[in-house]
């Protein structure tokens, strides 16, 4: 904590440039050996069929695909009835001013649709070929499930607080679920793990990932004019976070809040556009990814590299497995979880099926149509790349869609890290201020490192949370089926009834 | 026999107006007031997590503001008429919500202040009075 301090006391007394890239250096050599230790210990592999398969991966696999079965392929019968509940078919008129479906849906995916969506499905074209775009949507898919449980579940295991407030998530749902299935303590054990590790892996995924390629893009678009500034860029990145969640500027973050679903129609708009206008290119392309996906030609460990690397940035972009999406849900006042996960099954579809393949579509029509078009660019500067083939002055926009997708995932992040670190620390005000100055402090990190160490310590985080949290999903599965069976009972009889308006 | 003569309030001098005047009107033929507040919410509104989290707290607050602020007192005045009176308070759209309560119960006549309380994006946009006297299926007076 001490050096901490002092490492920003240092950073801003001598604002030097020369300093700043030698501080630059520094973090880097001192993160990298770490981030590679985490790494290998989360990412154990197994060599199977040449490929390297680390077993969280198959852990996530393996789950989503039993949710989906377990569930009765609720992620495609349940879509209906998820926009159905969100337009407010089923909304009682006596609950009018509490939170509603669609703020619960629109709060969730403002937090997962990052900076991941843009740069992250170009990091998986890169190492999977375009293979992993098809797996990519697989994991969305099937991702849909798990979305499910863990949404119903954290519905259904909050915290109810004396000032009204509401406490939810899975260090809740595992914690109480367990002892009600006669695990009390190892229940409370797992609570805490996850607690600790979502409030260490905030600062990863949705903090440092987010702001190092909104730096990049920013650098990028402005033609290299923040070379070695990126603590200058992270500093002020920093402050406005600090701003809003410390400062509780609210304001800040609810312009935030109401541009980003435009930034993201407008994303996808012209993303489209440069997929139509490289319209020659898409058989090509389409038959890349199937080919790809399992023949996987030229990518390393074949078809199943492409799968794992699909599987993984998608659950990096749209949640489903880390749980992070049941802290936001919990907020929901209803009387019916199930509600709940059904609205939950549209984030992995809204993230992954329809915008990260949009995404990747552009980067794969303009590979075929513009070979070479990236050069060594990885990340969020290749999608730029890529648009900018087509259209030249789209990496401005992009890179301010990016920082408001970066700076609203920061703030959702900062949410529910700050709920792991009240599960263990309790509510105190100091002790949530000090969790939020570490965070805006990371944010400020985040930009003086390179990718590669932020992204392994960022994956090594996220999926370590999702090991206890998918344990706790397979272990309350059935109560989460009995609610399902019940509640889809009552949809069908008519007891939940939809309020027609007059 | 007229139904109820439904009056919406914000506690704003226009509608202190108006709930005067629907007063004046319903005293000979005895009619009862229903006295309607709504808090602007939409459903399809943007928010972070925080807020989302203190949301039921906070609309506990609102409703008992509104109901101590707002309604008290215009309560307290109509029944110093002699006349009967029922209070609703509900979040929603200000000018649908009326139209609801006020088919919903009956009326027979809307009264509503032609400036408010709202907000500046409501003087730009059209006011809720505005907004009423064009989608109302009850008659609505609007006092100036």
């Amino acid at each position: 904590m001490t050096r901490l301090f002092l490492a920003l006391a240092v950073l801003f007394l001598t604002p030097h440039s020369a300093f700043a890239a030698g501080f630059d250096e520094m973090i880097n050599t001192a993160t990298a050996p770490i981030a590679s230790a985490i790494g290998t210990f989360v990412f154990f592999k197994i060599t199977v069929f040449g490929a390297q398969l680390p077993l969280v991966v198959l852990w996530l696999v393996i789950g989503a695909v039993f949710f989906t079965f377990r569930m009765g392929f609720v992620n495609i019968w349940g879509f209906k009835h998820a926009i159905e509940l969100v337009r407010g078919d089923y909304a009682n008129p006596d609950d009018a001013g509490e939170v509603s479906h669609f703020q619960a849906l629109a709060t969730a995916v403002s937090g997962t649709v990052g900076i991941g969506n843009i740069g992250g499905v170009a990091v998986a074209v890169t190492v999977g070929g375009p293979g992993a775009t098809f797996w990519l949507i697989m994991a969305g898919f099937l991702g849909m499930s798990t979305k499910f449980v863990e949404c119903t579940l954290g519905v259904k295991y909050r915290n109810e607080n004396p000032d009204g407030s509401v406490s939810g998530g899975p260090m809740y749902y595992l914690s109480k679920g367990f002892s009600e299935r006669g695990m009390a303590g190892f229940g409370k054990f797992i609570g805490t793990f996850y607690a600790i590790g979502i409030f260490i892996g905030a600062l990863g995924i949705g903090n440092m990932f987010q702001s190092n390629q909104a730096y990049v893009q920013l650098n990028n678009v402005t033609g290299g004019m923040f070379d070695g500034l990126g603590w200058l860029v992270g500093l002020a990145m920093a402050a406005v976070v600090f701003a809003v969640i410390v400062g509780g500027i609210k304001s800040i973050a609810r312009v935030t809040e109401k541009i980003v679903p435009f930034m993201a129609i407008f994303y996808c708009v012209f993303a489209l556009i440069v997929i139509f206008m490289n319209s020659a290119a898409i058989p090509e392309a389409v038959s890349n990814v199937f080919t790809g996906a399992f023949t996987g030609e030229g990518v390393a460990g074949g078809a199943l590299g492409a799968l794992i690397i699909g599987f993984q940035r998608a659950v990096f972009s749209n949640e489903a497995g880390i749980g992070s999406a049941s802290i936001a849900h919990a907020a929901v006042r209803t009387n019916e979880p199930v509600t709940e996960g059904m609205v939950s099954l549209l984030e992995p579809f809204i993230d992954t099926i329809v915008i990260c393949t949009i995404t990747a579509m552009v980067i794969g029509t303009t590979a075929v149509a513009y070979p070479g078009f990236a050069g060594d660019a990885t990340g969020i500067a290749m999608t730029s790349a890529a648009f900018k083939t087509q259209i030249s002055w789209f990496p401005i926009p992009l890179a301010i869609a990016g920082m408001l997708f970066a700076f609203s995932t920061m703030i959702s992040w900062s949410y529910y890290g700050l709920k792991g670190w009240t599960y263990l620390f309790g509510e105190s005000d100091k002790g949530q201020t000090i969790y939020k100055l570490i965070f805006c402090a990371f944010v400020a990190l985040g930009c003086m490192v390179q990718l590669g160490p932020i992204l392994d310590i960022s994956d090594a985080l996220v999926f370590l949370i999702c090991v206890p949290n998918i344990l706790g999903l397979y272990i309350l599965a059935p109560i989460v089926k009995k609610e399902l069976d019940t509640y889809m009972s009552k949809v069908n009889s008519g007891e939940i009834k939809k309020f027609k308006k007059a | 026999m007229t139904g109820n003569f439904v009056v919406a309030v914000d506690g704003s001098p226009g509608s202190e107006r108006a709930l005067k005047i629907a007063i004046d009107l319903a005293k000979p033929a005895n009619v009862a007031l229903t006295l309607v507040h709504i808090i602007e919410w939409s459903p399809f509104s943007f928010h972070t997590p925080d807020e989302l989290a203190e949301r039921h707290g906070r609309r506990e607050e609102e409703l008992d503001r509104a109901k101590e602020v707002v309604l008290g007192p215009a309560e307290a005045a109509v029944k110093a008429a002699g006349l009967n009176c029922e209070s609703v308070v509900r979040h929603g759209h200000p000018a649908e919500s009326v139209i609801e309560i006020a088919v919903g119960s009956g009326a027979s006549q809307i009264f509503i202040g032609r400036k408010g309380q709202s907000k500046m994006g409501s003087l730009l946009f059209g006011s809720v009075a505005g907004s009423l006297v064009q989608v109302s299926s009850v008659p609505v007076t609007v006092v100036p």
